[in-house]
């Protein structure tokens, strides 16, 4: 990819202000090496679609065809605009597109894709104003000595024109094709430079508006009575009127997921929900538990080639079901009437879900209206619509608007889940050689019938892996092979449904990169190397030793420690980025036992080193924030954080049940590093942090105990909380809260 | 129904509504004020986390009947008017240090920030890494270390 200015072909369109967009960007399909570029490739058809359009207030607008849950695309997307456009980034108004069908597979936000896939066709679409504003300002002072800055058109002798002055003149009659060339990379005075998130004074003050905080006029709260095992179906109720009765219920109805109950108040809700005598026909893994889930991973494990003749090391982990919930729950709006439904949800494949809704409701798609509201998290979760087809089934039924949410009970009880999993490994050496590495990774299967598995349809002419399942596309296109470990094999085996699962934060990867590193430390130790330069030596790449070798040296890789407390390093690659990460975990007595309320303390991480390089940083500020979640992530992933699945259903019912990293789990010391990078391209960012900083946490752990950790979470095998009920599905609210007040 | 009165982000207020209603859905649901967020509902994740009389708590277990008419509760809403400005001093440490994410426990966490620093400052004393380690507002983005930095910058201010 040349550094230098290269033409790109936009167009502005017919419209009565100016407005501009990509030309579909044939010419940029290149060899489709992984993931993203087969996400890339398949949104580019489309990307002429997507529009800039300056205001007569001189504000610019865009209306981004993804779902910001939290990454931090709204602030770089106003980034890219306000760089080709030279006007300060809090002029470009950016919002949430409507689901658009017409987008096809340009409107899923995945595989942390969205900057990679958008960074150039949004800069044209920009470019391509720019090109024109500067054209009518020519007309309108006679001169072509013009110079645009934030958002003022000048000329040498002084004359300034306003670009929102200019929209109404810059626009065009009829579409016309400009072709532009972008700023570059060396004049940049926006891209690549830290900004602060554009929602974030929304945010601190309250004004921030997510689904639940939406008033649509009409949509009362109503709430799901949910069965007692995972996707058990809902028989007769008892006690229907008394419900219907109750304060402030509008409406209980059956749905196919349970009794829905509608209110004055959420609060009114939770009481009909747990008042409702329902009799609830079986679930889809009715009886099953953490054990029978594994014998039948085990049935289901692809066997490893013949036994080397050379010494090799093999490890076995297991990975336990972990839940994907965000803090904002499962939630929609739903207004179903005559003939015709809108939705609003924070939905990451609208379009997807426009199709399924418009299908379930028995509508025309054109008569089902999809909003993407602004998500309170997402680590895949959002991919799915749930809530949205709960909201638009109760709603059609009673005929009114409901505002439909999810208990946390319910969120992780019956939500989706990232799901069990076995790995094994395999690694042949032969003196400071290493011959050949073999991975058979086994799971229960992931459901990514959220669009994913349309788009690589699609696609699957161009990949050269022919019609292989879409999980296993999906699973042989997220690795790579970043050591040299001579012949690889990697193979991934799927079995059981009945489980709602679903992709969580960077999918497959955590539980195979920590597999595979736990290894690499066991191969290091075979032969006599040490961790962080055996793998240095192994990895191909500068980039790839750069990251690594960075946090060695920032993290003090080899630094002296008391007993009980050890460093761990693991590197992880994907996305078109590399990272590293250096942790020192303690894991002394008098630090796992330390008394926590309602909690688990356990090993602590006391410090963290994180280095990454993802090509050109569009906003390091948001970058090292990701960065900062996914080593949370991580260490949830490896200390703390599981279901325990028990007779078909999760006992996890609360916050204070699954055990996400808090607090006290946090390491006081946390160093993110971002690689100066000379790429002009972006990479992914959103996901790319959580597989490195996990298994950086597992090596630790297993270097501080002496031994080497196979099950996932450490704590797994220990219940750490006593299980709420499941009839009624969900708790009381508690009555006691001035108690607590200090 | 009977009716409850208190105030709310400096207005007095009165509600028609069930007396066990927690305030929580009172404060969202009938008054419209949407900062304080959802996340639990059994008091543990905190993103609801207001002030009643200056003090932090949890209107997601507390009935309106237990409000009184002088009962002074301040959402994340009505804080920056507590310290007279636009933004609170806490508010304005957040944004220096870009804590926020997806921003849906946020306002909880400020409001559970302030009343850490009024009660270590009631103390006399510095905040620790301890206090830090002890809020329990849960962030699933993962932003506690950015909470950890603010929380120092603002109580140093």
């Amino acid at each position: 990819m040349a550094t230098s200015r290269r033409r790109f072909l936009g167009y502005v369109l017919a419209a009565p202000v100016l407005v501009a967009a990509a030309s579909p960007g044939e010419a940029q399909a290149a060899e489709l090496l992984d993931l993203n570029d087969i996400m890339t490739a398949a949104a580019l058809p489309t990307s002429g679609l997507i529009t800039v359009e300056i205001n007569t207030d001189g504000t610019v607008s865009f209306a981004l065809p993804r779902a910001e849950v939290g990454q931090g695309i709204t602030t770089s997307t106003a980034m890219l605009i306000a760089e080709e456009l030279a006007v300060p980034v809090h002029r470009v108004r950016v919002t949430l597109a409507d689901a658009r069908p017409e987008l096809l597979f340009n409107q899923l936000t995945g595989a942390s894709n969205t900057t990679i896939a958008t960074y150039t066709p949004i800069r044209v679409a920009a470019a391509v104003a720019r090109k024109r504003l500067l054209a009518a300002a020519a007309v309108e002072f006679g001169s072509d000595d013009l110079r645009l800055a934030d958002g003022v058109i000048s000329t040498a002798d002084g004359r300034r024109i306003g670009i929102g002055e200019l929209a109404a003149k810059a626009a065009s009659p009829r579409t016309l094709a400009v072709p532009v060339e972008l700023t570059a990379k060396d004049d940049f005075t926006v891209i690549g430079r830290p900004h602060g998130r554009v929602d974030a004074r929304d945010a601190v003050t309250g004004r921030k508006k997510f689904a639940m905080d939406l008033a649509v006029p009409g949509a009362k709260p109503a709430m799901v009575c949910r069965p007692p095992t995972i996707n058990g179906k809902p028989g007769t109720v008892a006690n229907l009127d008394e419900v219907r009765a109750m304060p402030g219920v509008t409406d209980v109805v059956t749905i196919s997921t349970g009794v829905a109950v509608r209110a004055e108040t959420f609060g009114q809700c939770i009481d009909a929900v747990r008042a409702l005598r329902v009799s609830w026909k079986p679930g889809t893994v009715e009886g099953k538990s953490d054990e029978s889930v594994l014998r039948e991973l085990a049935a289901a494990e692809l066997p490893l080639g013949p036994r080397p003749i050379t010494p090799y090391v093999e490890g076995r982990f297991t990975f336990h079901f972990r839940s994907n919930s965000a803090l904002e729950p499962n939630c929609a709006i739903a207004d179903v009437r005559n003939g015709r439904a809108e939705i609003w949800s924070a939905l990451k494949s609208p379009i997807v879900a426009k199709q399924t809704i418009a299908a379930r409701l028995g509508l025309p798609v054109g008569a089902v209206t999809v909003h993407v509201t602004e998500g309170g998290g997402s680590f895949g979760r959002k991919l799915f619509f749930d809530a949205a087809l709960e909201a638009a089934e109760m709603s059609q039924k009673i005929g009114k608007p409901v505002k439909l949410m999810w208990h946390r009970a319910d969120d992780s009880r019956q939500g989706r889940t990232h799901p069990m999993a076995t790995s094994r490994v395999r690694i042949a050496y032969a003196g400071n050689l290493v011959l050949g590495f073999e991975q058979r990774h086994t799971s229960v299967t992931t459901d990514l019938g959220h669009g994913l598995g349309e788009l690589f349809t699609a696609m699957a002419a161009k990949l050269p892996i022919g019609d292989k399942a879409f999980a296993q596309t999906f699973f042989q296109f997220s690795h790579t092979s970043p050591y040299d470990f001579g012949l690889h094999s990697r193979l991934l085996s799927e079995t059981g449904k009945g489980f709602n699962t679903g992709s969580m934060r960077n999918v497959y990867s955590p539980d195979t990169t920590t597999a595979r590193e736990l290894v690499v430390d066991q191969v290091a130790g075979r032969m006599g190397r040490d961790p962080y330069r055996f793998r240095h030596d192994m990895l191909r790449g500068e980039r790839s030793r750069a990251v690594l070798r960075t946090v060695a040296e920032a993290g003090g890789w080899g630094r002296k420690l008391p007993a009980g407390v050890a460093q761990g390093i693991a590197f992880h690659a994907e996305y078109k980025a590399v990272s590293a990460c250096l942790v020192e975990i303690d894991c002394r007595p008098e630090t796992v036992n330390r008394p926590i309320r309602d909690g688990v303390a356990g090993p602590r991480v006391t410090r963290a080193t994180f280095a990454v390089d993802v090509g050109l940083a569009v906003n390091p500020l948001g970058l090292q924030a990701q960065m900062m979640g996914c080593v949370m992530d991580g260490i949830a992933l490896t200390l703390t954080s599981s279901l325990h699945l028990r007779d078909g259903y999760f006992l996890e019912a609360s916050w204070d049940n699954y055990f996400y990293t808090r607090q006290w789990n946090t390491p006081p010391e946390l160093r993110i590093i971002i690689m100066p990078s000379d790429s002009d391209q972006p990479g992914g960012a959103g996901e790319l942090g959580v597989s490195a900083a996990m298994a950086a946490v597992a090596c630790a752990y297993g270097r501080a105990t002496g031994t080497m950790p196979t099950t996932f979470p450490i704590n797994h095998g220990t219940l750490s909380f006593v299980p709420k009920p499941t009839v009624p599905p969900i708790p009381a609210s508690p009555v006691d809260g001035l108690d607590h007040v200090r | 129904m009977p009716e409850h009165t208190f105030r709310v982000n400096g207005e007095q207020v009165t509600v028609d509504v069930d007396s066990d209603v927690r305030l929580l859905w009172v404060l969202r649901d009938v008054l419209g004020i949407t900062g304080p967020k959802y996340g639990c509902g059994i008091n543990v994740c905190k993103a609801c986390t207001s002030h009643l009389n200056g003090r932090a708590f949890n209107p997601c277990a507390v009935p309106v009947r237990d409000l009184r008419p002088g009962d002074e509760v301040v959402t994340i809403e009505g804080l920056a008017a507590t310290a007279g400005g636009d933004l609170h001093p806490m508010q304005q440490a957040w944004l220096d240090h870009d804590v926020v994410q997806c921003g849906y426990c946020q306002p909880g966490q400020i409001m559970a920030a302030v009343d850490l620093v009024r009660r270590v400052a009631a103390e006399g004393r510095d905040i620790t890494d301890a206090d830090l380690d002890g809020i329990r507002n849960i962030c699933r983005c993962g932003t506690y270390a950015r909470i950890r930095e603010a929380i120092r910058a603002a109580a140093g201010s």
